[in-house]
């Protein structure tokens, strides 16, 4: 870097700096009206046009009208149960299937990696895996958002990739000392992989606690609903009656477009604070990802 | 690149099996089912859930063919041939529905692919590595927020009053409900999806980019080519492989639209727009539960899906002697 910039260079430089900070603003400042507004005054926020530099007064009203309905601490409680125990299904059944496909000689590994792959590329689609969750009697339990997607096969095939760069060494000299297969999976291959591990349980987390199309479709019963199928009452069937319940002879529009807001920072605020902590594994997790290719 | 290797050692294993007599083959099982008995006993969940999810669904697709009814179940209801296909394929709404379909993907090829290779030749030129490091934790942000809540936010920003509408009518443009006119929907699909999808597609290329050796770098320098030079004939042919891999793939999915976005924000006034096949699906078959007919409309996307992919795949391996498998 001893050699000198041109003018041309210290241009492209200073327009490029401006792109990423406008980059910057672009994919902060929804986030962050969204947050000014559900502190803000409703009277004063309904009025309001244009862009939101700062709240408008400062209230945590909307707040504890969201809290206070019982549907989404409910919705929370669901939503914990599906990530918790999906993603423990998940994960056991991942790296089964990943440690299966990692040995080495197996006379079925071909076809069993081809009956796997495949699905990858083909599958019965929408109405004949929803008839088949429904025959199978899961539809209304939290199950069927846990069970039909267990494994996803990319996730697999990523775990897979890590367990054969394991050194072979390692493996045979247990061998040597007399470990069988479920020895050196559980005192070798997973104790190695811990960090792939983590990357994928937290692939799995943030999809389960994002998901809501398959509870959409598989969920009849309200109080099964997880947070994300309350949210999209709430936020775009803008369903804020029951949250509004109780606050007759009021004003309750500019209150409905304050819990709006509000809704949307409590279920994602978790996901936005442990996010800087955990960033550096999910970007391993897709150059994992990224070598296989 | 492993895998196929791996592959290939066992493909060359098998072939040699085939050429032993049968004897020897059923030896050769034999033993190594003995061998491997604990790795089959642990491949039986995995192979079971494949099997229930995955290729249950599949053979229950022959519904498409059939008059089904929940009574009568899969085997007992009576066979219509290609019935369902035909009164899909004469409907009106076939026209509407391969055409929407078609063209939110096209404008996401247009669009949100380069998108990606964009950000990461640009942030690749920052000359600060700590502002790098906050540009790029900043824009893979939005990739984690639910889809579910940044539907939310489009509906909220794009209202009347929204946010959207404040800035329009600042300069004196007119407010209108954005989600209600069906000519902004492609617009409104294709943004969004690049403002939560950009930062985080980038981190491929940058890994691309991070692998060109610096040698190369060094050599243009010498050469007296400058920076503009070095990103046009180091840079972009360095993660030219990745592009190509990538693009393909989104070839092979030129028939699949993320439906679940398209669910949350569309309505019946722009359906001329906003329906692709698998909303018509979604709505056919468990809206309506026609579940023959929108099995029938399913298995046809996925039918060309698969074949895209299988061309696109092929096209690959003339050109670039790169492959999916």
């Amino acid at each position: 870097m001893a050699i000198k910039r041109s003018i041309g260079e210290k241009i492209f430089d200073a327009f490029n700096i401006l792109a990423m900070i406008f980059l910057i603003i672009v994919t902060l400042y929804p986030l962050l009206y969204v947050i000014f507004a559900s502190v803000s005054t409703p009277s004063r926020l309904i009025k309001h046009e244009g862009i939101l530099l700062a709240p408008l007064g400062f209230q945590l009203g909307a707040y504890k009208l969201v809290f206070r309905n019982p549907m989404i601490t409910k919705g929370y409680l669901n939503t914990l149960f599906v990530v918790t125990v999906g993603t423990t299904v998940n994960i056991i059944m991942t790296s089964l299937g990943a440690y299966v496909l990692s040995r080495k000689g197996l006379y079925w590994k071909n076809l069993m990696m081809f009956i796997i792959v495949f699905t990858m590329f083909f599958g019965g689609g929408m109405i004949p895996t929803y008839l088949l969750v429904r025959s199978l009697k899961l539809t209304d339990t939290l199950w069927a958002l846990i069970v039909p997607g267990a494994i996803s096969t990319y996730n697999m095939i990523i775990m897979r990739t890590s367990f054969m760069s394991i050194p072979d060494s390692l493996e045979e000299s247990a061998r040597i000392d007399g470990a069988k297969d479920l020895t050196i999976l559980f005192k070798i291959v997973i104790p190695l992989s811990l960090p792939v591990i983590a990357v994928m349980i937290l692939f799995y987390g943030v999809g389960h606690w994002n998901a809501w199309f398959s509870a959409l479709i598989y969920l009849r019963k309200r109080e099964l609903y997880p947070l994300q199928l309350i949210l999209r009452e709430v936020l775009i069937s803008s369903d804020t009656t029951q949250m509004l319940a109780g606050l007759a002879g009021m004003d309750l529009e500019p209150i409905a477009e304050t819990v709006k807001y509000a809704t949307i920072v409590i279920a994602t605020l978790p996901i936005l604070c442990i996010y800087p902590f955990l960033q550096k594994y999910f970007v391993k997790g897709v150059m994992i990802g990224a070598l296989k290719g | 690149m492993a895998k196929s290797a791996a592959g290939k050692v066992n493909g060359n294993v098998v072939s040699q099996n085939s050429k032993i007599n049968k004897n020897n083959l059923r030896h050769v099982i034999v033993k190594d089912f003995k061998k491997n008995k604990m790795i089959y006993l642990l491949a039986v969940p995995v192979l079971a859930y494949y099997i229930i999810f995955h290729y249950g669904p599949m053979y229950g697709v022959i519904i498409a063919f059939k008059n089904f009814t929940p009574a009568r179940g899969i085997l007992g209801s009576p066979w219509v041939g290609f019935r369902w296909f035909q009164e899909f394929f004469s409907s009106y709404y076939f026209g509407r529905l391969l055409r929407n379909t078609l063209l939110i993907n096209i404008y996401s090829l247009i669009f949100s692919f380069p998108a990606p290779i964009f950000l990461a030749l640009l942030l690749n030129e920052l000359r600060n590595q700590k502002f790098k490091k906050v540009v790029q934790t900043i824009s893979y942000l939005p990739h984690f927020i639910s889809l579910v809540v940044i539907c939310g936010m489009i509906v909220n920003f794009t209202a009347r009053d929204g946010i959207l509408n404040d800035i329009i009518a600042f300069f004196g443009g007119e407010r209108t409900t954005m989600l209600l006119r069906p000519e902004l929907f492609r617009t409104i699909y294709v943004a969004s999806g690049i403002w939560q999808g950009v930062g985080w597609g980038s981190i491929i290329y940058l890994a691309a980019l991070a692998g060109i050796d610096i040698e190369l770098y060094q050599a243009a320098v010498i050469d007296g080519a400058n920076r503009w030079h070095q990103v046009w004939h180091v840079t972009l042919p360095g993660i030219l492989p990745t592009i190509v891999i990538l693009l393909i793939m989104r070839i092979g999915s030129l028939m699949s639209v993320g439906y679940e976005k398209i669910i949350l924000l569309y309505n019946s006034s722009i359906y001329e727009t906003a329906d692709v096949i698998s909303t018509f699906v979604y709505r056919k078959g468990l809206l309506e539960a026609n579940y023959s007919y929108s099995s029938a409309v399913g298995l046809f996307n996925s039918v060309i899906n698969f074949l895209l992919l299988i061309i696109a795949n092929w096209i690959s391996r003339k050109v670039n002697e790169t492959s999916l498998w």
